[in-house]
């Protein structure tokens, strides 16, 4: 019944600085089991196995593969022993072939001959039901074919243990499911597969086993059919939470946002919109969902005056007045009197300075005002104090920069500004990607809670489970385009999966 | 246990620190600077038989051994601390400006035409107050050619500031020409040495004393404007994530433009403390360098006005105690250049180890 031992972790810790990121971990993966490693953020999933990958070398504790004691050293040393990661962000040449990325870098002494090297990965793709054109280039093709890609590259070296870091966060439920059969294949075939996921769902479906890491410390291993979400959830977090959402009704809904027919290009020249209009109530949550890339972004930053419309208009309706919002700079709009808030997807590119401390960083938003040339740090101290105070953010204090702070923690410090303001319309893109089962839903409550208090609020979201639980309505587009409003209370996963697809679908089969 | 041979251990590894406390990390810097004495001792001694005490006695000596070295020494910091304050705002907001050099040339050029051109002909309080004028608008139109294309059609400021130097220079040495006293001698020579118009006033007795004050004022305004100032911040945001920048609706070009306008100033106003209240004369070598050690006194001390003094100082007796080492004992210049390069290897490798610890394998033994 039980395989041998691929992989053994003994009392592996790993130290950066005065954080402790594993602390005497112990891990065991069999052969042909797909073991997942649950935790929450910071709980050190991520680290653990970058030490396998040989990224990080452990400060204390020892690793086997094989029953074998070794020494992994870098990411050579990984392959070596046949460990492959498929890490959360891909490592590959946009302008190469899928086969010339999956051939690049392997050192086997033989001549190079892309001909031979595809024939073998022809024989890959074949054995395990793999789906991709070898000869396309990386940019040309969606996050799950590039994922592929990862995947074939890592088994073309020889991997027998594969990790992967989340990789269903950007994919959508169709593409989830073929992911699971490939990975299934693999299972039979004696891989000894590791994923890290924070979708409990997913977990109960695809894996053996479950080890659950908390605060770097290693809690325990259960067997998967034993599990259940609330028993997981409990591991992880420590304690009992509810995973139900709350969503009450809107009361008193009137529009908000009129968005009309906006189209709007990237730097390139192509449309990255294209004719979208909807509307945005008070006291009403609009999900946005759609495909990685589907022209989210882009719609956001129009809306916030940050990418230029080639046509339409946006329209800010409050108290009987309406603001066309068009071509207007952020500080223009704000000059208007127009109270917009935006938490961006990139939080510490683009919403908060990671280097600046929670003080300066409360201060972008609020820097210009008076007609003092010095600033003024008193207020954005009070407001970083009060949001560290009421959103329970971990920090030692407000003078540290936010970089050093976990995804959640950042996330709550900006999420915590922008609804500082008392915006009426407030978007948000992923505010939980990356965030834990615990931070995810004080950021789902902070939403409700704005929501009851009349603001209309556009969330962007990736996990359809999620956006069909907390969002009113939920608007899906597909290449910059609207394919469907559908009501969240009725929706169905698979229809918006379906919805998802389906444009980019219909314009193959124009051509 | 066999076993343990078999798999071969590092014997260290390298870990990112969290943060260290300020007296911690000075500590580092102290025994990186003792390291490199004992270096250098070691160095001197097996190259030239010299008494390493006797070389760094006279290194202290050729930097304080005498008021007039003190004060060429004092006049030295406040020059390269005036092009490192100049280019510090442009380098918070990552803006590459490389070209220090250029800018206080021109500087220094602007004021010498005046000296040259206006000398005995105008008031000498307006003269001056025109040299002032002219050489920090001089210094801001260089710096802010490059700002306004980097602006505007995004192109590298590295390269541009940097080519901007040279076509400085060879503006200088086309005017040594037109000016050259005596003629065919291709020098300009002391502008105005019998009536010192536009020479800048000395204080006392102290001809370096005007310099030292104008750059300490300098100094302490930079701080107040790189930190407390609206504009400080700006630039700390933009340097930081353009994104964030435009996203709080900060206008970035015009951020690029003011703030090299501001660095080129200030580059500007050292090269009339240059030509004006030192050297009294210009040529293509004026700047000496100081356009480009300036970003080494910047980096070193983190963009910290404050921090710069001790950087500045630090560099410029390096320098100076060098000098002295190879002319006292007549050693070849290139001796001194080793022992300066000896000392600021270790100072500039010791943020290594403040940044990074070294971690040696002690392993948990396990059943």
């Amino acid at each position: 019944m039980s395989n041998p031992l691929a992989i053994e972790l003994k009392g592996v810790t790993k130290v950066f600085g005065q954080v402790v990121a594993n602390k005497d971990v112990d891990l065991q993966v069999r052969k042909g089991e797909i073991l997942a490693i649950l935790g929450e953020n910071g709980s050190g999933k991520t680290t653990l196995m970058n030490m396998l990958s040989g990224i990080y070398y452990p400060d204390e504790g020892q690793i086997f593969v094989n029953g074998e004691e070794v020494v992994i050293k870098s990411p050579k040393d990984s392959f070596k022993y046949k460990i492959g990661m498929i890490h959360q962000h891909f490592k590959l040449v946009d302008v190469f072939s899928a086969t010339e990325n999956i051939v690049l870098g392997v050192n086997d002494n033989e001549k190079y001959n892309i001909k031979q090297a595809k024939k073998r990965v022809q024989k890959i793709i074949e054995k395990y039901g793999f789906e991709i054109n070898l000869d396309s280039k990386i940019y040309e093709m969606s996050v799950s074919e590039k994922q592929t890609v990862e995947i074939i590259k890592v088994l073309y070296r020889g991997a027998d243990i594969l990790i992967l870091d989340e990789p269903t966060a950007v994919l959508t439920p169709q593409e989830t499911s073929k992911l699971f059969g490939i990975l299934r294949r693999m299972r039979e075939d004696n891989k000894a597969i590791i994923i890290i996921t924070h979708k409990l769902h997913e977990v109960l479906e695809l894996t053996d086993r479950v080890s659950v890491l908390r605060k770097g410390e290693y809690i325990g291993t259960v067997e998967t059919k034993d599990a259940t979400e609330q028993s997981l959830t409990e591991m992880m977090v420590g304690k009992k939470i509810s995973l139900n959402i709350e969503r009450p009704d809107p009361v008193n809904p009137k529009d908000r946002l009129i968005v009309k027919n906006i189209t709007a290009t990237n730097s390139d020249g192509r449309e990255v919109i294209k004719d979208i209009s909807f509307t945005a109530r008070s006291g009403e949550i609009l999900g946005i969902a759609g495909i990685a890339g589907s022209g989210q972004r882009e719609l956001l930053e129009s809306i916030a005056g940050l990418h230029h419309l080639s046509d339409g208009e946006i329209l800010y309706m409050t108290g009987g007045e309406t603001v066309n919002l068009r071509d207007k700079s952020p500080t223009q709009i704000r000059d208007l009197g127009v109270r917009l808030s935006f938490v961006p997807e990139d939080r510490l590119g683009m919403g908060l300075v990671g280097n600046m401390d929670i003080i300066d960083n409360m201060m972008l938003r609020s820097y210009k005002k008076g007609n003092s040339v010095f600033l003024d740090r008193k207020k954005p101290k009070d407001l970083a104090e009060s949001i560290i105070k009421s959103l329970e953010v971990v920090t030692p204090n407000a003078t540290t920069p936010v970089r050093r702070l976990s995804g959640g923690n950042v996330q709550k410090v900006l999420v915590g500004r922008e609804i500082a303001s008392n915006p009426k319309v407030l978007m948000v893109a992923y505010p939980v990607r990356g965030l834990d089962i615990n931070s995810s839903y004080t950021i789902y409550n902070l939403l409700t809670k704005q929501k009851e208090n009349g603001v209309a609020i556009i969330f962007v979201g990736e996990d359809l489970d999620v956006l069909i639980e907390l969002c009113d309505r939920i608007m899906v587009i597909n290449s910059g385009r609207i394919t469907g409003i559908v009501d969240g209370r009725t929706a169905v996963k698979e229809e918006i999966g379906i919805l998802m697809t389906q444009d980019s679908k219909e314009e193959k089969n124009n051509e | 246990m066999s076993k343990k041979q078999k798999t071969h251990e590092p014997l260290f590894h390298i870990a990112k620190r969290d943060s260290l406390p300020w007296y911690y990390s000075w500590a580092i810097r102290i025994i990186a600077i003792i390291l490199a004495l004992m270096v250098s001792a070691l160095l001197t001694l097996f190259l030239t038989d010299e008494n390493p005490i006797s070389i760094f006695s006279t290194m202290i000596d050729g930097a304080f051994g005498s008021s007039r070295r003190i004060w060429n020494l004092l006049q030295n910091i406040a020059i390269l601390l005036c092009v490192s304050l100049a280019l510090t705002p442009a380098f918070k907001m990552r803006f590459w400006n490389i070209g220090g050099e250029g800018q206080v040339l021109i500087g220094g050029l602007a004021t010498a035409a005046c000296m040259i051109c206006l000398g005995g002909k105008i008031p000498n309080t307006l003269l001056i107050l025109l040299m002032i004028i002219s050489s920090i608008a001089a210094g801001a139109i260089w710096a802010v050619i490059p700002a306004i294309f980097k602006a505007k059609y995004n192109t590298n400021e590295t390269l541009f500031t940097l080519m901007m130097n040279y076509v400085g220079i060879q503006l200088v040495s086309y005017f040594v020409n037109i000016w050259e006293v005596p003629k065919g001698s291709g020098t300009i020579g002391i502008i105005n040495q019998t009536n010192q118009e536009g020479w800048l006033p000395v204080i006392g007795e102290y001809d370096y004393l005007l310099n030292v004050i104008v750059v300490l004022v300098i100094t302490v305004l930079m701080y107040l404007y790189l930190k407390y100032s609206k504009h400080g911040y700006e630039i700390s945001v933009v340097g930081e994530s353009e994104n964030t920048a435009k996203y709080i609706g900060i206008n970035v070009k015009k951020v690029i433009i003011r703030t090299m306008l501001l660095s080129g100033a200030v580059c500007g106003i050292a090269g009339l403390l240059l030509v004006g209240g030192t050297n009294h004369t210009i040529t293509t070598t004026t700047a000496n360098n100081r356009g480009f050690t300036a970003i080494m006194v910047s980096w070193l001390a983190k963009f910290n006005p404050i921090y710069m003094i001790f950087t500045t100082f630090l560099l410029v007796f390096l320098e100076r105690g060098a000098n002295e080492i190879s002319t006292v004992f007549r050693l070849n210049q290139s001796f001194s250049d080793i022992i300066t390069g000896i000392i600021l290897f270790f100072i500039i490798g010791s943020e290594f180890f403040i940044n990074y610890q070294i971690k040696f394998h002690t392993r948990k033994e396990v059943k």
